[in-house]
């Protein structure tokens, strides 16, 4: 609500002032009134787009000699859905807990909605919906008790937590296993109760790591569905994935991640555009002679990418390349022309797959 | 209100989530666990009636019988029953104690992770820490005080400050199952400590802390191990309370302050744990 609400001011002092109208006469409500107007006072210093949710300035995370995050900057605006893609240990997972507040930053600036989760975490963390990476749901608790017990740690009443509980079910399209134990669930529905957990403060941020890992394609299309009806009910959304598909499908923008470095931000279009040709040709040669017949396609196509399991030619138009590989006699054992993606982009950024 | 339109309350504001989360974080993760708890009530409840009814029929219907015939001079001058009841009630709180601040813990940050589902919300980890001591202090406390409500049962608990036992026994738990806990949420992998500590630790102190004869009656070379042991503590001020054992008010006071000495010390050393590890 915080989030959609973009005029010239900041979020803070409307922040601070449903605090004080919320509040008056608690004292312990006193003591966060005062942080937050001490926070407005830093995010002053240290301006930002007025309608950014979250900012990240040269956020930096080590583990003693191991750098994991190193000095990543961006900014994400409300209601956008925000991707960081890369493959595994790149980084998004350290930084998506920092965003949560659950891990400290070794260096660097993060506000989230003005708020510094390193001093706020409490705060930072309730405005938050978070659909961690490892399910983590009760399995001693039915499913429906699950939410229940969750809207609990948001000291949220039994008058609003019974009936919404019901609403996300209904949401979540487990409404006939409500009574159900959780270890009943298969994967896919495991995954959207704790979407379904993680919405029962009605969050404006909801921050999703490697939400479809280990389902099946269709779970995967189901939950891409859910996730997408909430960013058209202006619900600002931060995922991490290592599926290119995944990132095309959801991301309005992203970062693209290796080894705790940003290497290259934009729109899914943009990027490919920028990274990449229109069009791929994957030739498969045989494993044995992928790399050797390569040299013989030595200008088809804008650039050649030589894999372990086939050749990749980037191209403007597959088809005519292909007919060039056909005109100097090459005979691949398969041929297949289609669009670039993200994983093109990923594989010139670094010479490596995202997936191995 | 709820007629039409409208029907579904809107959640309050973050910043409200957030205030009230730095205020009752700890209750509101005991009520989680507590809410677990309640699914195995049945369990629990006939754990808690039928070992001490089995216990005390043992000690009370047969030993006692056999004790008694020789006098009640060795037991400060009370029937066997009314000496080892404090005892049993101490013990079962130690031994419940043992497991719910063992695997539990281990559960929660490894096994099925429980703890990170809390730790993504408003609350922090020495809160969640916390909320498991209140749930399973509680517990224990209900358990002692049908122990106890047992034991008047069976005619055990002649003086009229008997029902502190149930206290004495729910702190002697507890001075015996924090510092257990601190060093469960520094494990990284069982590989058999807490089956070691069951039967290395838990078993000896069972036996060895003036629980069935006094500690008097033991060669100093194993003596000791009543001195450090909560149950030694939790025992013998049990028999204060209960029958009005005599006893220097000296050591009347060192049993307190072990006792809350050790539940306090591993309190906070089981809070300083949960913060390290989970926000690392």
């Amino acid at each position: 609500m915080l989030g959609k609400r973009n005029g010239s001011e900041t979020l803070l002092p409307e922040n601070a002032w449903r605090l004080f109208h919320a509040f008056q006469g608690s004292t312990s409500v006193l003591k966060v009134h005062n942080e937050a107007i001490r926070s407005a006072s830093t995010s002053a210093r240290f301006p930002m787009n007025s309608s950014a949710v979250i900012s990240a300035e040269n956020l930096t995370k080590t583990y003693g000699d191991l750098v994991a995050v190193n000095a990543i900057s961006f900014e994400v605006t409300a209601g956008e859905s925000f991707g960081l893609l890369g493959p595994n240990g790149a980084g998004k997972s350290t930084t998506m807990k920092m965003i949560g507040g659950v891990t400290q930053r070794t260096s660097g600036r993060l506000s989230i909605l003005g708020l510094d989760p390193e001093s706020n975490g409490p705060e930072v963390r309730a405005h938050l919906g978070v659909v961690p990476q490892q399910d983590n749901l009760d399995e001693e608790l039915k499913v429906r008790d699950n939410l229940l017990v969750y809207g609990r740690y948001f000291g949220l009443p039994m008058s609003y937590l019974r009936p919404k509980a019901d609403e996300l079910l209904a949401f979540a399209q487990l409404t006939d296993k409500a009574t159900s134990r959780v270890d009943a669930l298969s994967g896919g529905m495991k995954r959207r109760l704790t979407i379904a957990r993680s919405l029962i403060n009605e969050p404006r941020i909801l921050l999703l790591d490697e939400p479809t890992t280990g389902l099946d394609p269709q779970a995967r299309h189901t939950l891409w569905d859910r996730l997408f009806r909430l960013k058209e009910q202006g619900v600002t959304l931060i995922l991490t994935t290592h599926y290119m598909d995944e990132a095309e499908q959801l991301c309005d923008r992203l970062i693209v991640v290796d080894k705790g470095r940003i290497m290259a931000e934009g729109t899914p279009a943009s990027l490919i555009r920028q990274y990449s040709t229109r069009e791929v040709l994957e030739l498969r040669f045989g494993s044995e002679r992928n790399s050797s017949i390569a040299s013989h396609l030595e200008g088809i196509g804008e650039r050649l990418e030589v894999l372990p399991d086939r050749v990749l030619v980037y191209s403007y138009d597959g088809e005519e390349s292909l007919e060039q590989v056909s005109a100097r006699g090459l005979r691949p054992l398969t041929s297949l022309v289609r669009r670039s993606t993200l994983e093109d982009v990923f594989l010139r950024l670094t010479g490596r797959s995202l997936v191995d | 209100m709820s007629e039409t339109g409208r029907s579904i309350q809107r959640a309050h504001s973050p910043a409200v989530s957030a205030a009230k989360a730095r205020r009752w974080g700890s209750l509101y993760y005991a009520e989680h666990w507590l809410r677990v708890l309640a699914k195995y009530g049945w369990s629990v409840f006939l754990y808690s009636v039928a070992q001490p009814v089995a216990y005390l029929l043992a000690m009370g219907v047969g030993l006692a019988s056999l004790v008694d015939a020789n006098g009640s001079a060795a037991f400060g001058g009370v029937g066997y029953l009314a000496f080892v009841a404090p005892a049993l009630v101490v013990s079962a709180a130690v031994m419940t104690a043992s497991g719910e601040f063992s695997y539990p813990v281990m559960d929660g940050f490894k096994w099925r992770r429980v703890y990170y589902g809390p730790h993504a919300s408003p609350l922090a980890p020495e809160q969640i820490a916390t909320g498991h001591i209140l749930a399973c202090g509680l517990r224990i406390l209900l358990q002692s005080l049908a122990y106890f409500a047992i034991v008047v049962m069976f005619g055990a608990a002649p003086g009229p400050w008997g029902w502190l036992t149930a206290v004495v026994g729910t702190v002697s738990g507890l001075a015996f199952g924090l510092p257990l806990m601190a060093y469960a949420a520094s494990l990284t992998k069982d590989s058999g400590q807490f089956a070691l500590v069951q039967r290395f630790i838990v078993v000896p102190l069972f036996l060895f802390s003036g629980t069935f004869f006094p500690l008097d009656s033991l060669p100093l070379a194993v003596r000791w191990i009543g001195w450090i042991s909560p149950v030694w503590h939790g025992t013998e001020l049990g028999r204060v309370f209960s029958y009005g054992m005599e006893e220097s008010p000296l050591l009347t006071l060192a049993h307190v302050v072990f006792l809350i000495v050790a539940t306090v010390a591993g309190w906070i050393l089981t809070r300083r744990r949960f913060v390290v590890r989970m926000g690392a």
